[in-house]
């Protein structure tokens, strides 16, 4: 009763579960560009594009990479083999024992019309396929505790789902061990199966053979027993219960189970022990099979289904309607596995800036709760933004991702998203803008040029004397602070021995561009070098020459006076930013 | 001769050519080459931002090649610059270094700056030898002319990079030439490609590779050669879209010099990634001997 009343509501939570999650693909919204397109539009291309593809040669790549990538895990495989092993175990075994095991009644009895728990091969393999979840589960568990890097993150997630399994596996196998003694559960069978109410002798005969052979612990009975006994015993087992039953021997983790119980076996056949286990073992499934959509475990349907779709697809060829609707799926499909991270180009960057959002498998978390619609304050918000720009745009991420997530294109959505938000990103004017340069007509005009120009006017909004070119300057007294700033490198305050000769802006391509220089950025080159000498900060910080300088490094090459112009220039920039940022970047 | 190849991020991201053909032509030329699977960002990125995280990310990448005990063979011009910056930053400031050592620790690394690092031409250049390349080349090239884009963080600041005369530079025209090719004489070839804006300046940048390529184009040049990912992004992906936006006056394809000289060489124009360059190159076979 206990056990279907359960069984029904986890299936009935994991079916709501289940539709719920796969329909919010179809209206969770990630780009901007997804934002115009209805759900309804969503579901119909979604269609058209199934039967598309399953009727075009593209039906062999989905074939290959099942194979290869969803069954055989080739791309774990090729980053790291413990953890390959770890997931194969895991993943094989306990499919095995899903089947054989816990769908006995549909599965393995319908293929081996004899079957029963109770006999080999089956009794046997399940504690194989058992002991290899928990030999997979052991090496999951020993990467989360010992792992040296502090940039891999485990989630209370990751621990209920290896907790959550690894209870399914040890209580069955309590399970089974308190089966094997208990002494009620024979006592039972005996009676169901041998008629023996009436014969005592016949009885004892069995039951003293049980307790020799089957590890069955009686109480009140005297060892060691009569040869002729056990003999006689063994005559009435062969005829009544050899059929169902093989040596418990084979299901050696019951065994070995009962075997380090065997003294309190009695009391635990008297307190229903076996009964307790067998709640525990059931229920922890059933809490697994109803907490699936919303777990981990949901990677089992979504990372398949993320590895063919992205197999099938791209950016430019695919429907900008199949693009939102995959990527909504592709959020559900990370396990937070952490590969991404542990191969980051930046990850070195989150040692010294404590924003989690620097690395992948992290912003993914912080991408889930944006796309589910959660809360998020303007600061954490502000902080999701800078480590999401924080991005060389590499492409190792997406190469690595086990569940073939593209993660570099989800990143590129969730970077837009964000800058349109009305705070500034100043990482934006910096050389990791190259890729959204070269992606610049995916963006709309407007959106593209909007989050640059507010790190610029952000930037610009606090030097006041640079917005009153007219007027002759009152020198203020000068900023020793300014100066002092500039130590970054030994270079920084080479600013000093400027005499103003002006080479750095005739070699100055950038100044050579334009036919009214001054108009476009503000102070040229030899005037900030002299500001700089003057320690007027507002004038240093605050022109556009700043950010439009190519970095070619002619202006200090060519520098008589040995001005390190470019090393200056790098480091006024610097300077503006971690005077703007609250906090910097870090 | 053993290097670790450091190809950073643009490379294997956008640019797998340059890679493909780079271990190409060094494997035929008897190199051999080490991945170090742990590398990371050189640094070159972050330095608008934060100067301290960028001689960290570089750091690392040093550190990791120091344990190797191999000198670091750098395809891109900016990440050489940047290794460059960082060895003089932590040669000169004793108490930065101990603070990015202190941090690389945590990892078990150490910067001891006891390794070179070396661009891909000056590994052509010094390494293997203009001698050495002739005589592997088998189908030099004739009535070619090339313009070589020298790429500005290679060259300055010369007292730190330590590539060529800043102001008279040689390296690439000889090593252009050694395929029989002629390397032309070309007023802008020193200047920038306008790639470390893109993104920051869209039309500054442009600008600049605009006047580039005019310069080259009325110079005779039939190709224009580099040997960084940005600066030939620049002038492939980047010169395509303003050729169609603007109706395609320049056409002056880019080819990267490992595909130059791995084709003298007699490699094959698949490995050497010639397909996969925006604007088509391939014509450029018929100019083989």
């Amino acid at each position: 009763m206990a056990y279907h009343v359960s069984l029904y509501i986890s299936l009935a939570v994991l079916i709501v579960g289940l539709a719920y999650k796969t329909s919010a693909w179809f209206f969770r919204r990630i780009s901007v560009d997804s934002k115009n397109i209805p759900t309804s539009k969503r579901v119909s291309s979604a269609i058209r594009g199934i039967i598309l593809t399953i009727l075009s040669p593209k039906l062999l790549t989905l074939a290959k990479v099942f194979l290869l990538d969803c069954v055989l895990q080739r791309k774990l495989l090729r980053e790291s083999f413990r953890r390959w092993l770890a997931h194969t175990l895991i993943y094989w075994a306990f499919t095995l024992l899903l089947l054989m095991h816990a769908l006995d009644t549909f599965v393995t009895s319908a293929i081996f019309p004899d079957y029963y728990p109770t006999i080999n091969p089956f009794m046997f393999l399940r504690d194989v396929f058992g002991a290899l979840v928990l030999v997979g589960i052991c090496i999951a568990l020993y990467r989360r505790l010992a792992m040296k890097s502090s940039r891999v993150k485990t989630s209370p997630m990751d621990w209920y789902a290896l907790i959550l399994l690894a209870v399914v596996i040890i209580s069955g196998i309590f399970l089974e061990g308190a089966k094997i003694g208990s002494y009620s559960i024979y006592k039972q069978m005996v009676s169901d199966y041998a008629g023996l109410e009436e014969q005592e002798q016949d009885f004892k005969a069995l039951t003293a053979f049980w307790v020799e052979e089957f590890g069955t612990v009686a109480p009140d009975l005297e060892e060691p027993f009569d040869v002729n006994l056990v003999e006689s015993g063994r005559r009435i087992h062969q005829t009544s219960c050899a059929d169902c039953h093989s040596r418990p021997q084979w299901a050696f983790a019951g065994y070995a189970t009962a075997a380090a119980f065997k003294g309190a076996a009695v009391a635990m056949d008297r307190a229903g022990m076996h009964i307790f286990f067998r709640y525990i073992h059931f229920l922890a499934c059933f809490i697994g099979l109803a907490y699936l959509p919303f777990s981990k475990f949901f990677h089992i349907l979504t990372s398949p289904l993320s590895l063919l779709v992205n197999s099938v697809m791209d950016k430019r060829h695919s429907e900008p309607a199949n693009i939102a609707t995959r990527q909504a799926i592709e959020i559900d499909a990370c396990m937070h596995c952490g590969q991404c991270t542990a191969r980051c180009s930046v990850g070195i960057v989150f040692d010294e800036v404590q924003n989690v959002n620097i690395l992948p498998s992290e912003r993914m978390q912080s991408l889930k709760r944006v796309a589910f619609g959660k809360r998020v304050a303007k600061e954490e918000s502000e902080l999701i933004s800078d480590g999401t720009y924080l991005c060389t745009n590499c492409h190792r991420c997406t190469d690595v991702c086990p569940a073939g997530i593209n993660l570099e294109d989800l990143w590129f959505s969730m970077r837009e998203s964000l800058l349109q938000k009305d705070y500034p990103v100043f990482s934006i004017l910096s050389p990791l803008s190259f890729h959204r340069g070269l992606m610049r007509q995916t963006v709309s005009e407007s959106d593209y040029q909007k989050p640059i120009n507010r790190a610029k006017e952000a930037i610009a909004a606090g030097p006041e004397l640079i917005k009153n070119r007219d007027k002759p300057l009152a020198l203020p007294s000068p900023d020793r602070e300014l100066q002092g700033h500039l130590f970054l490198s030994n270079q920084g305050d080479t600013f000093s021995a400027c005499f103003g000769c002006q080479t750095c802006t005739n070699v100055c391509p950038v100044v050579a561009n334009y036919e009214n220089p001054q108009d476009v950025l503000g102070l040229l080159p030899h005037q900030i070098m002299h500001a700089a000498g003057l320690g007027i900060k507002d004038l240093t910080l605050g022109s556009n020459m700043l950010w439009d300088c190519v970095t070619c490094y002619q202006c200090q090459e060519q520098c008589p006076q040995g001005v390190k112009v470019t090393e200056v220039f790098y480091e006024l920039k610097n300077l503006a930013i971690s005077n703007v940022a609250e906090k910097g970047i870090r | 001769m053993k290097f670790a190849l450091f190809a950073g991020c643009t490379v294997p991201a956008k640019l797998k050519q340059y890679e493909s053909s780079s271990r190409a032509v060094l494997e035929n030329l008897g190199l051999e080459l080490v991945d170090i699977k742990e590398f990371n960002c050189c640094g070159y990125p972050l330095r608008n931002i934060d100067l301290g995280l960028s001689v960290l990310s570089a750091a690392r990448n040093l550190a990791l090649a120091e344990k190797e005990h191999l000198n670091i063979l750098v395809l891109c011009k900016c990440g050489f610059g940047m290794f460059k910056k960082a060895e003089h930053c932590l040669r000169e400031d004793s108490s930065l270094r101990q603070r990015i050592n202190n941090t690389l620790n945590e990892e078990g690394l150490e910067f001891r700056g006891d390794i070179e690092t070396r661009h891909l031409l000056s590994v052509l250049y010094h390494d293997v030898g203009l001698e050495a390349i002739k005589e592997k080349v088998i189908r030099p090239y004739r009535d070619i002319r090339i313009a070589t884009h020298y790429g500005c963080h290679a060259l300055r600041p010369s007292e730190i990079v330590d590539f060529d005369d800043p102001n008279n530079p040689s390296i690439f025209d000889e090593l252009v030439e050694s395929t029989g090719a002629e390397s032309i004489s070309w007023r802008s070839r020193l200047d920038c490609c306008g790639a470390p804006l893109l993104g920051i300046n869209d039309d500054l940048s442009v600008d600049l590779a605009q006047k580039k390529l005019l310069d080259a184009k009325q110079s005779g040049a039939h190709y224009l050669c580099n040997a960084c990912p940005y600066c030939h992004i620049q002038f492939d992906t980047v010169q395509k879209t303003i050729s169609s936006d603007q109706g395609g006056n320049h056409d002056l394809p880019s080819i990267l010099y490992p595909q130059l000289l791995g084709l003298s060489l007699g490699i094959d124009g698949e490995t050497l990634g010639l397909s996969m360059n925006q604007i088509d190159i391939t014509a450029i076979e018929r100019f083989l001997s």
